[in-house]
């Protein structure tokens, strides 16, 4: 039996696309707010869209905050798109308020003299192999809509990097988790194989 | 390095694509939703829906093609005509767009602009804006037009560039510049108009109307230095393809996501 996938509600932009993404692959979504349901996740999905500090606000506000450290440190399967990789981090140039931390390290701006937001179509060079990359090949293109990117201090969480002003890391991984900074929801046939990719080798295997 | 896309836009009333896309006679050429479908196979980068009715009934019929859209859809979808206030915009975000774009609407209410950006983030939203050269005692400068559809518009004293800036510092995270002088006549895009445009701004800036030959485009993201370029005519009559366009560029230097 396949499992349900929870993707996190927290009014930080389009989520729709996400969900219509993990059910065009026969998966049943739940689509959240409540800490107990994402407590009870088998997988999550943790998109985001906008600005980190009203993120973090509304998770804050939502009681979100600690049950996602959770089910990351409990090795749920987890997926970050766009602030939800960003997010995290410790912290944030474009906000005071702490992010989830689960990774050291924080999400900063693009350098001057690149248009902001970065938003259209850009490579994604593979830097380590993961199982979410089976038929995806180095420097293929996906979406990208963003003015912030995370800075792992860690470099081996880094998976995967991007040019734009400066080589930034668009793909981290970490046990049981995975984050994109792009979107695969926006990101035609390739994205949508990495979802696929998610659901096959971490968590159907989990 | 970030690719310049390559953007069809359809006009869509009362549920149907308007100004037929005539070369596909195999298709529903009027159906919205096999058209996105159709420009998604073909490589395109984004889709833009340009929703031409004015009723609310209209409104809502516009909201199920956008759903519909989104739900076989995996590239951005931008919506635009007629959003007036934040509720519009958050009608069309939920049904499954991407981003929102704006015109007279932030002429009439620039705070329409700010509110905006607040509510849903920059990304989302995209001020459209219409241009036309204006000749002065010394120079040209280009100004912006309203109600562009019949005697020409209604000229709002606003220059242009100007517009963009204090779009950009009100929160619009892209703009598309619309030359109503080049609109139509397939003669190429205001190279000139754009590359200021796109100097004075520190967003993405689409070029739309003009487009006649590849060329063209090709002049527009590399001398203009637009980010982008919307294009109808040119793909709905199937004078080329989006591949066909994506190779020109690409034999030319310019960086393309080829599919």
């Amino acid at each position: 039996m396949s499992e349900i996938v929870t993707i996190v509600d927290y009014d930080s932009g389009n989520i729709r696309s996400v969900e219509k993404a993990i059910q065009k692959l026969g998966r049943d979504t739940l689509v959240t707010d409540s800490p107990k349901d994402i407590l009870a996740a088998k997988a999550v999905i943790f998109p985001g869209q906008g600005a980190s500090e009203s993120a973090m606000l509304n998770l804050n506000k939502k009681h979100l905050v600690e049950p996602l450290i959770e089910v990351i440190r409990k090795g749920v399967p987890f997926f970050g798109v766009c602030l939800g990789l960003q997010l995290l981090l410790e912290t944030s140039q474009e906000g005071l308020t702490p992010c989830l931390g689960v990774a050291k390290g924080e999400t900063v701006l693009l350098p001057p003299g690149v248009k902001r937001p970065h938003m259209g179509w850009n490579r994604v060079v593979i830097k380590q192999d993961h199982p979410v990359f089976e038929g995806i090949e180095s420097g293929s293109y996906f979406y990208f809509v963003h003015s912030y990117y995370a800075d792992p201090d860690d470099d081996n969480l880094v998976y995967g990097v991007t040019d734009y002003g400066v080589n930034f890391c668009s793909v981290i991984a970490l046990d049981n988790l995975i984050a994109t900074q792009f979107h695969p929801e926006k990101s035609g046939t390739l994205g949508v194989k990495l979802y696929e990719n998610f659901l096959k080798y971490m968590v159907d295997r989990n | 390095m970030l690719t310049k896309r390559l953007i069809p836009c359809l006009d869509v009333s009362g549920g149907r694509v308007i100004k037929g896309v005539k070369f596909l006679s195999h298709k529903d050429a009027g159906d919205p939703v096999e058209m996105a479908a159709f420009y998604d196979s073909e490589g395109a980068d984004e889709l833009v829906f340009y929703d031409i009715t004015a009723s609310a009934e209209g409104r809502d019929i516009m909201l199920d093609v956008v759903a519909k859209t989104a739900e076989q859809l995996f590239i951005p979808l931008t919506v635009g005509g007629g959003l007036r206030s934040v509720d519009d915009m958050k009608k069309m975000l939920k049904a499954g767009a991407d981003k929102v774009s704006i015109n007279t609407a932030a002429v009439q209410n620039p705070n329409l602009i700010k509110d905006g950006a607040e509510a849903f983030g920059s990304q989302c939203i995209v001020l459209g804006m219409d241009v036309k050269r204006v000749s002065g005692d010394n120079s040209a400068s280009w100004q912006i037009f309203t109600h562009t559809g019949r005697d020409g518009g209604v000229a709002r004293g606003l220059d242009a560039i100007e517009w963009a800036e204090q779009a950009v510092a009100l929160g619009a995270g892209e703009i598309v510049v619309n030359s109503i002088d080049a609109d139509g006549t397939r003669d190429g895009y205001d190279v000139e108009l754009v590359r200021r445009i796109s100097e004075s701004v520190n967003v993405p800036v689409v070029a739309s109307g003009g487009a006649g030959t590849l060329e063209h485009m090709y002049q527009v993201v590399s001398e203009g230095m637009a980010d982008a370029v919307l294009a109808a005519s040119i793909f709905h009559f199937g004078t080329h393809t989006i591949g066909e366009a994506k190779r020109y560029l690409s034999d030319r230097g310019v960086s393309v996501r080829l599919t």
